[in-house]
């Protein structure tokens, strides 16, 4: 299992998280079912979300990310079960005035500027945010008079985000919003999203970049098939595909080790030992106390994308 | 309701004068789009416009009994004009949209969709009129056609009447035909539709078994009704060319509701 540097960064935001059991979720989909002919797309999904959360959906393609945002969106409706957005029917009007959304577009009306538009979107809510704000927001300015035929993938990305976040909405979907921006464009928005959950918004992300939901979800929702199959943080879900490694150089015996609480599985790698662990704080207060000579010690969490491999290889 | 806390008083500008705002600005920016879109501009003004210059203005001496060729196609060329651009405007324009992905974010947003369906209209009927009082200036200036301003005001209103019957058409093709056949399909629909209707060579010139088929098309019963403002119809009456408009538009956006509800529920 590779050791991952990010690891702690992750552990930090997660702590940070909102605590989101006080509140009443602001939208649910509740044993729901969603039937394509003979296709089951979605198979009793239960799934809510707080004020303040960014959530990420995680899955392959066909798990049935989609279809899940499609139903809180109010743009199909579920074969079985019950969605609520603001404690009514997401198609409802008065509904969507509090949704933005970011969806996977093939093609926008090139002929317009970025500032038409926006100017539209703006049009369509009650309280919209300033113009300016929302060219700063999502770091359009110098490019608003453009056409939109006329800019890059990355910043059609940013354009698509700001016609999400235009109408100053408490609940925003995001669906793969950093496809085709550069590293220095996707942190900039990972920032611009962090900042939306700091203002108690809250943030519904689909991803491929695995690295994206670690760095920005305060929850991760795997789906698989159209069922969840994990919930929890970042961390949570890490540690549930078999939990932390310890690495050290130690004269302590692969048998010993292996009779402490919690150990899974002991390994040696270039001289080192590798000790994996659900309990690491344990098990390391353990290996200090019987070998003082331990030393070269690094703790870390599995990378994400090792869990949700596990974790979608077993369904 | 249990989300009280975080709901928000409910929008002051939802009212009458917030909707309207929409509209105009939907529609507005539908016409723009539409206007810098050169291979839909172009052509929708280009086309007719072209063939007026080419035969009505060929015929401006030309009158069969008392009817004046050149002001006869200027009947057949605006019809042939306002029917392209609404078909073009939204059966393609519709289609595309639809594939694209685009015309679901913005049903996901807050948008009413009658401003959508309206804006598309508004500005189908906004081409319509620019190219017909186009044909007419020609006609007037150049093909020898004298026009009361009675007339000039009919020939407008007949404009916006036949853009919008044959906006149902537009949408129902947008529904059933995939946006990368659009152009296609509907020039192969709307071309042979206008030839057999007599909106480019006038009907009595034509073999009498192609004039048979013509008032089984919606095409015709609009140019008979247009030509009417000249006193150039056929014999049959104006009550059925109404009908056969109307019992048209009414048959097009009857099928385009059941065919958009049965994608609905397959959705």
């Amino acid at each position: 299992m590779p050791l991952s540097a990010i690891a702690y960064e992750t552990e930090q935001i997660a702590a940070k998280a909102p605590a989101s059991a006080p509140h009443q979720p602001i939208a649910t989909l509740t044993n729901i079912t969603k039937r394509y002919g003979t296709t089951v797309a979605l198979d009793g999904l239960d799934l809510s979300l707080h004020p303040g959360e960014v959530v990420a959906l995680l899955g392959p393609n066909g798990a049935g990310k989609s279809t899940a945002v499609k139903l809180l969106l109010g743009l199909i409706a579920p074969t079985s079960g019950t969605t609520r957005v603001f404690g009514s029917d997401p198609r409802e009007a008065t509904t969507r005035t509090r949704v933005g959304a970011m969806l996977q577009v093939a093609r926008i009306t090139e002929t317009l500027r970025v500032r038409e538009h926006l100017d539209l979107f703006r049009s369509y809510y009650p309280h919209p945010l300033p113009m300016a704000e929302i060219l700063r927001i999502a770091q359009l300015q110098g490019i608003e008079d453009r056409f939109f035929g006329q800019l890059s993938g990355g910043q059609k990305q940013r354009a698509l985000f700001a016609l999400a976040i235009c109408g100053n909405p408490d609940l925003i979907f995001l669906d793969e919003p950093t496809v085709g921006m550069d590293i220095e464009a996707r942190r900039a928005l990972w920032q611009q999203i962090r900042s939306l959950s700091a203002q108690g918004k809250t943030v519904l992300l689909t991803t491929h970049y695995l690295e994206e939901a670690d760095a920005l979800a305060h929850r991760i929702i795997v789906i698989n098939k159209g069922r969840v199959i994990s919930a929890g943080t970042p961390a949570e879900i890490k540690r549930s595909s078999g939990g932390r490694t310890i690495r050290c150089q130690t004269r302590l015996s692969r048998e010993f080790l292996l009779t402490l609480p919690s150990v899974s599985n002991v390994t040696f790698n270039e001289g080192a030992v590798i000790v994996t662990t659900s309990e690491a704080e344990t098990v390391i207060r353990e290996m200090l106390l019987r070998d003082e000579t331990l030393s070269d010690l690094e703790i870390a969490s599995p990378a994400l994308e090792d869990a949700f491999l596990a974790l979608t290889r077993n369904q | 309701m249990a989300t009280s806390a975080i709901t928000h008083p409910l929008p002051a500008a939802t009212g009458f004068a917030h909707t309207l705002s929409i509209f105009r600005k939907e529609t507005k920016y539908e016409f723009l789009k539409l206007m810098r879109t050169k291979s839909f501009s172009l052509s929708t003004i280009g086309f007719p416009v072209m063939f007026y210059v080419l035969f009505g203005i060929a015929n401006r001496n030309a009158f069969a009994g008392n009817v004046h060729l050149a002001k006869y196609m200027l009947g057949g060329y605006a019809c042939f004009g306002l029917i392209g651009a609404t078909l073009f405007g939204i059966g393609v324009g519709l289609a595309g949209e639809l594939a694209a992905g685009w015309l679901e974010l913005k049903r996901a947003s807050p948008m009413p969709a009658p401003a959508y369906l309206f804006a598309k209209c508004a500005s189908a009927v906004a081409f319509g009129l620019i190219i017909v009082s186009i044909l007419t200036a020609i006609a007037v200036s150049f093909g020898g056609v004298s026009l009361t301003s009675t007339e000039l005001i009919k020939m407008l209103g007949m404009t916006i009447v036949g853009s919008i019957s044959f906006a149902g058409m537009g949408l129902l093709l947008a529904l059933l035909v995939p946006a990368n056949a659009a152009p296609a399909i509907v020039n192969l629909i709307y071309l042979p539709m206008s030839f057999l209707s007599g909106l480019w060579v006038p009907l009595r010139f034509m073999p009498h078994w192609l004039q048979g088929i013509a008032p089984a098309l919606p095409t015709y019963h609009l140019s008979q009704l247009m030509l009417s403002i000249f006193g150039y119809q056929d014999s049959m009456s104006l009550i059925t060319h109404w009908n056969a408009l109307i019992g048209f538009t009414l048959l097009m956006l009857g099928l385009s509701w059941f065919v958009f509800h049965r994608k609905e529920q397959n959705a």
